[in-house]
C-alpha cells in the first residue's frame, strides 16, 4: 500500500510539472495582456527540437536549451501578429498551433519509434531524498521539476514584487498610462510573449526527453490547452499554478490507477478535460470579483491612439 | 527609415481583392520555403497538389466531396465568428452530428422508406450539433467561461466519448470484432452521383445553407444583432440586445451546420461510425481557415472552402507520393491562416516607408 501512494504521488509531481512550466509561462504573458492560444504548437516545437538535438548530443541539457531558445524564437510569430500588427491574439494563436503541430510533425517524422539513449536522469537531493515516504516523493526527480518549482517562486516574486512586475502587470492593465510613465509597452509584451515560448518549448523537452524517452507525433496531447484554462484557474498567480497543475498531474496518473479496476479507458481519458471544464464551472461560482483577469487581456493596443 | 501607420478609410472591393491575392501568394512562397527547408522542391510539390485536386475528373469529384462538409461547418463558422463567438468546438459538433446521425439511421431506418429515414437523420444530426454547440455558448453567457476553452474541451470529451461508443455499446455484431458499428441500412446511405463520392443531399443542404445564413446576416434584424454584438459590444448592450438569446441561436445554428456535415459523412461516405480521426479528417479545424479566407461571408466561403477541400486532396497525393506526414496539411493551413490576417492589417491600415534623406 505505501508503495503505491508513494508511485501515485511521484508519478501525480512528474505528470504535473510540464502543466505547471507552461502555466507559468502563459500567465507571464497574459499579465502583459497578451493571450498565447499557441502554447500547444509551441509545446510541439519544444518537444520535437529536444528529442532531435538530444538524439544527435547525448544531452539532454543540450536539448533543453535547443528547445527553450525554439519556444522563444516560435512565439515570436505570435508577438509580431498580436503587438506590432495588433490582429486577432485568438486567430493568430490558432495559427501558431497549426504551425507548431504541422511543423513538429514533419521534422519528427524520421525519428519515431527511435528511443533515446539517455533521457533527462533524475536528481536524488542527498540526505532529504533518504526521508522515508516524503523523500522518493518529493527529492527525487527529474531537474526539471525543481527548476519548474524555482521559476513558480521566482516570476511570482517578480510579478508580485518587483519593479518589472509592476511595469508587467500595468501594461496589462492600462498600456496607455502605462505609456506616459515611459515604458515601451510593445516592447515589455514582446518580451513577455517570447518568455512564455521559452517556458511551452521547456515543458515540451519535459515531455520528450524526460516524461517519456521518445517522439510521438501529437504527443502534447492537448497540454497546451489546458495550460491555457490552469492559467485562469490560477488567477494569474504562479503560485497557484504550482497548486492547478498538480492537481491535474493527479487527475493523468488516476487514469491509469483506475483502469485495472475495469473502468473503460476512453472513459478515463475524458477526465481531464471534463476537469478543466468543472475548475472554471467552479471559478465562475465563486465571487466574480476575485476573478480578476488583466483588464486588457486580448484587447488589441495601438500606441498614440485615444 | 521611418515606417508609418494610419487608418486606411476607404477601403474599396479592389484593395480587399488585392490583399487577399497577396496574403495568398505570400503564404504559397513561404509554404514552398519551408518545403525547401525539409528537401523537397516546393515547384513539384505545389504542382503535385494542385494537379491531385483540380487537374483530373477524379480529383475535381474528391474535391467537390471534401467541399462539402467544409461548405456546412464553414458557414456556420462565419455566423459565430461575426458575433466574435470563438467556436473551436465545430469538429465535436460534427462528430456529435454524425452520431446522433448514425443513431437514427441504425435503429429506425430497417423500417422506414429513405425519403422518411434521410430527412430524420439529419434533423438528428443538427439537433445533435447544436445541443452540443450550446453548451459553451450557455458557459460562456451564464458563467463567462471562455468559449475557446470549453469549446476544445469539448472537443477532446467528444472524441473519448465517441471512441467508448464504438469499442462499446455500439460495436457492430456484423464487424467481427473490429471497433465500428453495424452499416447503416440501405436506406438510411445517402445515394452518389455515379462515378464519384458526391453525396449529392448534403451538398444540396450544404448550398441551401450557405443561402440561408447569406440572407439571414445581411438581410435580418436578427444578422444585424449579430453583426452590431460583434463589432461592437458596448453598443449592442445599450441598445437592448439580448446576448444570451442571440449567442444561443448564433450556436445552434453553427453547431447544427456541423452537425449536418457530420450525418454527410456518417451515411454518404463512411456507411458506419468508427474512430473520430476516421468520421472527420480533420473539417472543424480547417473550416476556421476556410471561414476567414471567406472573410466570413457565408456565400464566399464555397469558394474558400473549394480551394481547401483541393489542399486537403493534394495534401493527401503527396503524402503519398511524397511521403510527407499528415501533418503537413497543419502548415498549409497555419502559414496560410497567418498571411491572411497579416493581409487584413495591410487593408485596414495604410504604411507608409519614409526615408530619412526626403524632405517631409
Amino acid at each position: 500500500m505505501e508503495d503505491i501512494i508513494i508511485s501515485v504521488a511521484q508519478r501525480t509531481l512528474i505528470a504535473g510539472t510540464p502543466l505547471l512550466l507552461g502555466t507559468i509561462g502563459e500567465v507571464i504573458c497574459e499579465r502583459s495582456g497578451i493571450l498565447n492560444l499557441g502554447v500547444e504548437g509551441v509545446m510541439a516545437i519544444g518537444a520535437v527540437t529536444a528529442f532531435i538535438v538530444t538524439f544527435a548530443t547525448g544531452n539532454p541539457w543540450f536539448g533543453l536549451m535547443a528547445a527553450v531558445v525554439a519556444g522563444a524564437l516560435t512565439s515570436i510569430l505570435h508577438a509580431f501578429v498580436s503587438i506590432t500588427l495588433n490582429s486577432s491574439q485568438v486567430v493568430s494563436g490558432l495559427a501558431l498551433t497549426m504551425l507548431g503541430l504541422g511543423i513538429s510533425g514533419l521534422v519528427g517524422k524520421p525519428y519515431i519509434g527511435k528511443p533515446l539513449a539517455h533521457k533527462m536522469a533524475t536528481w536524488p537531493i542527498p540526505i532529504l531524498a533518504d526521508i522515508p515516504v516524503l523523500g522518493p516523493i518529493f527529492f527525487d526527480h527529474s531537474p526539471y521539476f525543481y527548476l519548474a518549482l524555482l521559476l513558480a517562486l521566482i516570476s511570482w516574486f517578480a510579478l508580485q514584487h518587483t519593479r518589472l512586475g509592476i511595469v508587467i502587470r500595468s501594461a496589462g492593465e492600462n498600456p496607455r498610462a502605462t505609456e506616459t510613465q515611459g515604458v515601451n509597452v510593445y516592447r515589455v509584451r514582446y518580451w513577455c510573449v517570447i518568455i512564455g515560448g521559452a517556458l511551452s518549448g521547456m515543458a515540451g523537452a519535459n515531455l520528450s526527453t524526460a516524461y517519456s524517452k521518445s517522439w510521438i507525433e501529437g504527443m502534447t496531447a492537448g497540454r497546451g490547452w489546458i495550460v491555457i484554462a490552469l492559467t485562469i484557474f490560477a488567477l494569474w498567480n504562479p503560485l497557484r499554478a504550482v497548486i492547478g497543475a498538480f492537481l491535474f498531474g493527479g487527475i493523468f496518473v488516476v487514469q491509469y490507477l483506475l483502469q485495472p479496476l475495469g473502468i473503460s479507458p476512453n472513459f478515463l481519458a475524458m477526465l481531464p478535460y471534463v476537469a478543466t471544464l468543472l475548475v472554471l464551472f467552479i471559478g465562475a461560482l465563486q465571487d466574480s470579483r476575485k476573478l480578476n483577469p488583466p483588464a486588457m487581456l486580448a484587447e488589441p493596443y495601438r500606441r498614440g491612439e485615444r | 527609415m521611418k515606417i508609418k501607420v494610419t487608418d486606411r478609410i476607404d477601403i474599396l472591393p479592389r484593395h480587399s481583392l488585392l490583399s487577399l491575392v497577396f496574403s495568398l501568394a505570400a503564404g504559397l512562397l513561404t509554404i514552398s520555403f519551408i518545403f525547401m527547408v525539409f528537401g523537397v522542391n516546393p515547384f513539384y510539390a505545389l504542382a503535385k497538389i494542385f494537379s491531385g485536386s483540380f487537374g483530373s475528373l477524379y480529383g475535381i469529384k474528391e474535391t467537390i466531396t471534401k467541399a462539402i462538409p467544409l461548405i456546412l461547418v464553414g458557414s456556420g463558422l462565419a455566423l459565430a465568428f461575426r458575433a466574435k463567438f470563438w467556436n473551436i468546438g465545430a469538429e465535436s459538433q460534427l462528430l456529435m452530428g454524425a452520431i446522433f446521425g448514425t443513431w437514427v439511421g441504425l435503429n429506425w431506418g430497417p423500417h422506414l422508406p429513405p425519403a422518411i429515414i434521410v430527412p430524420l437523420m439529419f434533423l438528428a444530426g443538427f439537433i445533435g450539433g447544436a445541443l452540443w454547440g450550446l453548451i459553451p455558448a450557455i458557459l460562456k453567457i451564464k458563467f463567462s467561461i471562455n468559449e475557446v476553452i470549453s469549446t476544445l474541451m469539448l472537443n477532446y470529451i467528444c472524441n473519448h466519448f465517441m471512441t467508448l461508443l464504438i469499442v462499446g455499446p455500439w460495436r457492430g455484431k456484423t464487424k467481427h470484432g473490429f471497433p465500428y458499428t453495424d452499416d447503416l441500412p440501405a436506406s438510411a446511405a445517402l445515394s452518389l452521383i455515379p462515378g464519384s463520392r458526391i453525396h449529392y443531399a448534403t451538398l444540396l443542404i450544404a448550398i441551401a445553407t450557405v443561402i440561408v445564413l447569406g440572407i439571414v446576416i445581411y438581410k435580418t434584424r436578427f444578422g444585424y444583432e449579430v453583426r452590431v454584438i460583434g463589432e461592437n459590444p458596448e453598443a449592442a448592450k445599450y441598445s437592448g440586445i439580448d446576448f444570451f438569446k442571440t449567442t444561443l441561436i448564433v450556436m445552434a445554428i453553427s453547431g447544427g451546420a456541423a452537425g449536418l456535415a457530420g450525418v454527410g459523412e456518417a451515411a454518404g461516405i463512411h456507411h458506419y461510425l468508427s474512430y473520430p480521426e476516421s468520421i472527420s479528417s480533420g473539417y472543424g479545424f480547417t473550416a476556421i481557415i476556410v471561414a476567414w479566407l471567406a472573410k466570413l461571408n457565408p456565400l464566399y466561403v464555397i469558394l474558400s472552402a473549394l480551394f481547401f477541400a483541393g489542399i486537403l486532396v493534394g495534401g493527401d497525393a503527396i503524402q503519398i507520393s511524397l511521403g510527407l506526414p499528415a501533418a503537413t496539411v497543419q502548415i498549409f493551413n497555419g502559414t496560410l491562416l497567418v498571411f491572411l490576417i497579416m493581409g487584413d492589417f495591410f487593408l485596414k491600415n495604410r504604411v507608409t516607408l519614409r526615408w530619412r534623406s526626403q524632405r517631409n
